[in-house]
């Protein structure tokens, strides 16, 4: 069992600065994901973490041994990549067994792990098989029984079911957060999909330009997201940022008044779709209503507040109609507040 | 597809099927013909001639002996420089292209060229005689020293007709996705394993295309051969040409031409054998 640290690791492509000296710690036996959008230096990281790839600056440190200079076979990690790397010319056994023919381990241990790791993944079945038989799901638990097979005390996953089919990737997001809290493997998951990260991390590393913009629990990142790209990243629909002029505590929009941290004037509300409510007194923020999408557990509402766009979560029930003026309730103490200079959360007064 | 499209196919092929047909089915034909003819009626009698001769056993000695030196060699070379060149990050495209100059030349020049450096009064001898190596000028090429002679054909040929390899493994080389090696590695392969373990069986069909194209040139081997040893190191192509034009005894030449015919079509057979890849295991 190990736990990983990342300790002020910078990558420069030529003058590029892909990762600004990056830090994360992730426990033992935790699952952390690096979520972002493509070009945010999150796959970077994780072949860094593999000896794939050579920091510019920085240290890893796998299990209390720094494996900063080390080549990938010497760190004890597996790996799971994004188009599988499944060998073609091996069948599946050999292929689940590969890391551990690689440790010249005897035959009858190779047979019983790879068995183990095979009917974790429900490939048994087609051991015999070479790969290109396979479907892309197949091949994908053939990736990730191989990686188990060889028991890692840490296991990297490079968007492991981008590749596969909506319905095929959330049959495998269960099965795979199931088998792998059973190993137990500390795992390292990089993902641009927030449903998948929110859905298996125990931990996610939000990144964005080469840096870390905030690391949390799933909860309370959605919650209370440390700036504006994490509210816009996570959460479908994204977070609404509503412009809005601060004076002495107080932000007004319409009629209503909500009470805003004193640190600035210039301020930008962030607002989740479901934290506001179609208020029936009428008494609350206006917001046009423009166009109504009815989704079936719930509605939603794409309009405007205070001329900005706003996408608002309704119950499937709810009464609006497209170029209504309706009136939200918000929560004061469900709204974030955000600096709109920097980009930063505020913290309330 | 509609019936009446059903002769575009056809008519598309046939321009060179009859171009096929004419300058290669015919005279291919004509040389089986004319290698089974003698006097009238059919025999073999051009074939027995071309086996008691005094050379054609030295030529086939020499054919093949060349063929399983040089081709191994090649195949080996080329892995090393294609590996090198797919390593390289900047000066690619130079260091192949500079590697391919022995591509562009014909292999008479080359073998002229190789003939300049390793005669009597060639640069070789000079530059031995100025390290005071040699007394004067050593003849390397002659019926009195035929390692020499044998291994300055063989620096000739390698020079000359390695690149072939290298483009071809180089291009197959590149259509292995680098996250092979990279998984290979993760799980613990160290670079030699990798290697032999998933680099060379995926590259298999590029090795296959090279060998097939590079052993049947072998067998070929004639010009770099005549103008480095004329009939000191006697081949088979060597031999039709003499049968051919000293001789004028064009059945001969042609029992010789189905001979190599014959070698190329087995050892292309052997290859596509021994060296397929299974539909399954394909990437």
């Amino acid at each position: 069992m190990a736990d990983i640290v990342i300790d002020r690791v910078v990558k420069e492509f030529g003058s590029f600065r892909a990762l600004q000296e990056i830090s994360l710690t992730v426990n033992d036996g935790e699952f952390v994901a690096l979520l972002g959008p493509s070009g945010c230096g999150k796959t970077t990281l994780l072949r860094i973490i593999a000896g794939l790839e050579a920091q510019t600056s920085g240290r890893v440190v796998i299990g209390g041994r720094d494996v900063s200079d080390l080549a990938p076979r010497k760190r004890g990690l597996a790996m799971v990549f994004q188009n599988y790397a499944v060998f073609p010319h091996m069948t599946v056994f050999e292929n689940v067994a590969f890391g551990l023919r690689m440790q010249k381990a005897p035959q009858a241990e190779v047979k019983r792990r790879v068995e183990r790791a095979a009917s974790l993944l429900h490939i048994e079945s087609y051991l015999d098989r070479y790969p290109a038989k396979l479907s892309g799901g197949q091949r994908q638990r053939v990736a990730v029984a191989r990686a188990l097979a060889v028991e890692p005390a840490v296991l990297l996953m490079d968007e492991p079911l981008s590749n596969l089919d909506a319905l095929l990737r959330l049959e495998m997001r269960t099965e795979l957060k199931a088998v792998l809290r059973e190993a137990g493997t500390t795992t390292i998951y990089v993902t641009h999909d927030q449903t998948e990260a929110m859905g298996l991390a125990d931990r996610i590393a939000v990144m964005y330009g080469g840096k870390i913009d905030q690391i949390g629990s799933p909860l309370d990142i959605y919650a209370t997201p440390a700036t504006r790209f994490v509210g816009s990243f996570i959460g479908s629909p994204p977070m609404n940022f509503i412009k809005v002029r601060c004076s002495q505590g107080t932000a007004r929009i319409g009629d209503a008044a909500l009470p805003c941290p004193s640190a600035g004037t210039e301020m930008e509300l962030g607002l989740r779709g479901e934290d506001a409510i179609l208020s029936p007194s009428g008494s609350g923020i206006p917001f046009d209503v423009r166009v109504v999408e009815p989704m079936g557990s719930h509605l939603l509402l794409t309009g405007s507040i205070d001329g900005q766009l706003a996408r608002i979560v309704a119950p499937p029930t709810a009464k609006v109609n497209a170029g209504q003026r309706v009136s939200l309730d918000v929560d004061p103490t469900r709204v974030t507040w955000i600096d709109s200079t920097t980009g930063r959360v505020v913290a309330r007064d | 597809m509609p019936a009446r499209t059903s002769w575009i196919p056809y008519a598309l092929i046939a321009p060179s099927v009859v171009f096929l047909g004419a300058l290669f089915l015919v005279p291919l034909v004509q040389t089986i013909w004319l290698s089974f003819s003698a006097g009238e009626g059919l025999s073999l009698d051009n074939y027995q001639r071309m086996a008691g001769d005094l050379n054609f056993s030295l030529a086939v000695k020499n054919t093949f002996l060349l063929t399983l030196v040089v081709v191994p060699l090649q195949v080996v070379l080329a892995l090393g420089m294609a590996t090198m060149v797919t390593k390289l990050d900047k000066g690619r495209d130079l260091v192949l292209w500079v590697l391919t100059i022995p591509l562009g030349i014909s292999d008479l020049a080359a073998g002229l060229a190789w003939l300049a450096l390793l005669q009597n009064t060639g640069y070789l001898n000079s530059a031995l005689y100025a390290l005071g190596l040699i007394q004067g000028p050593t003849g390397w090429l002659s019926q009195e020293t035929p390692v020499a002679l044998f291994i300055a054909i063989m620096l000739a040929e390698l020079w000359r007709a390695t690149a072939i390899v290298l483009v071809i493994l180089i291009a197959g080389l590149q259509l292995i996705p680098k996250e092979f090696s990279e998984a290979a590695e993760i799980f613990g392969a160290k670079p030699w394993t990798r290697f032999t373990r998933i680099t060379l069986p995926l590259l298999k069909p590029s090795l296959q295309s090279a060998l097939i194209l590079r052993t049947v040139l072998a067998f070929e081997v004639f010009a770099v051969v005549y103008a480095l040893g004329g009939r000191n190191f006697p081949v088979l192509v060597g031999e039709a040409y003499v049968w051919q034009n000293d001789n004028q005894n064009y059945g001969v030449a042609a029992s010789y031409a189905v001979l190599i015919m014959v070698i190329s079509l087995a050892a292309t057979a052997v290859y596509l054998r021994a060296l397929r890849t299974r539909p399954e295991q394909l990437p």
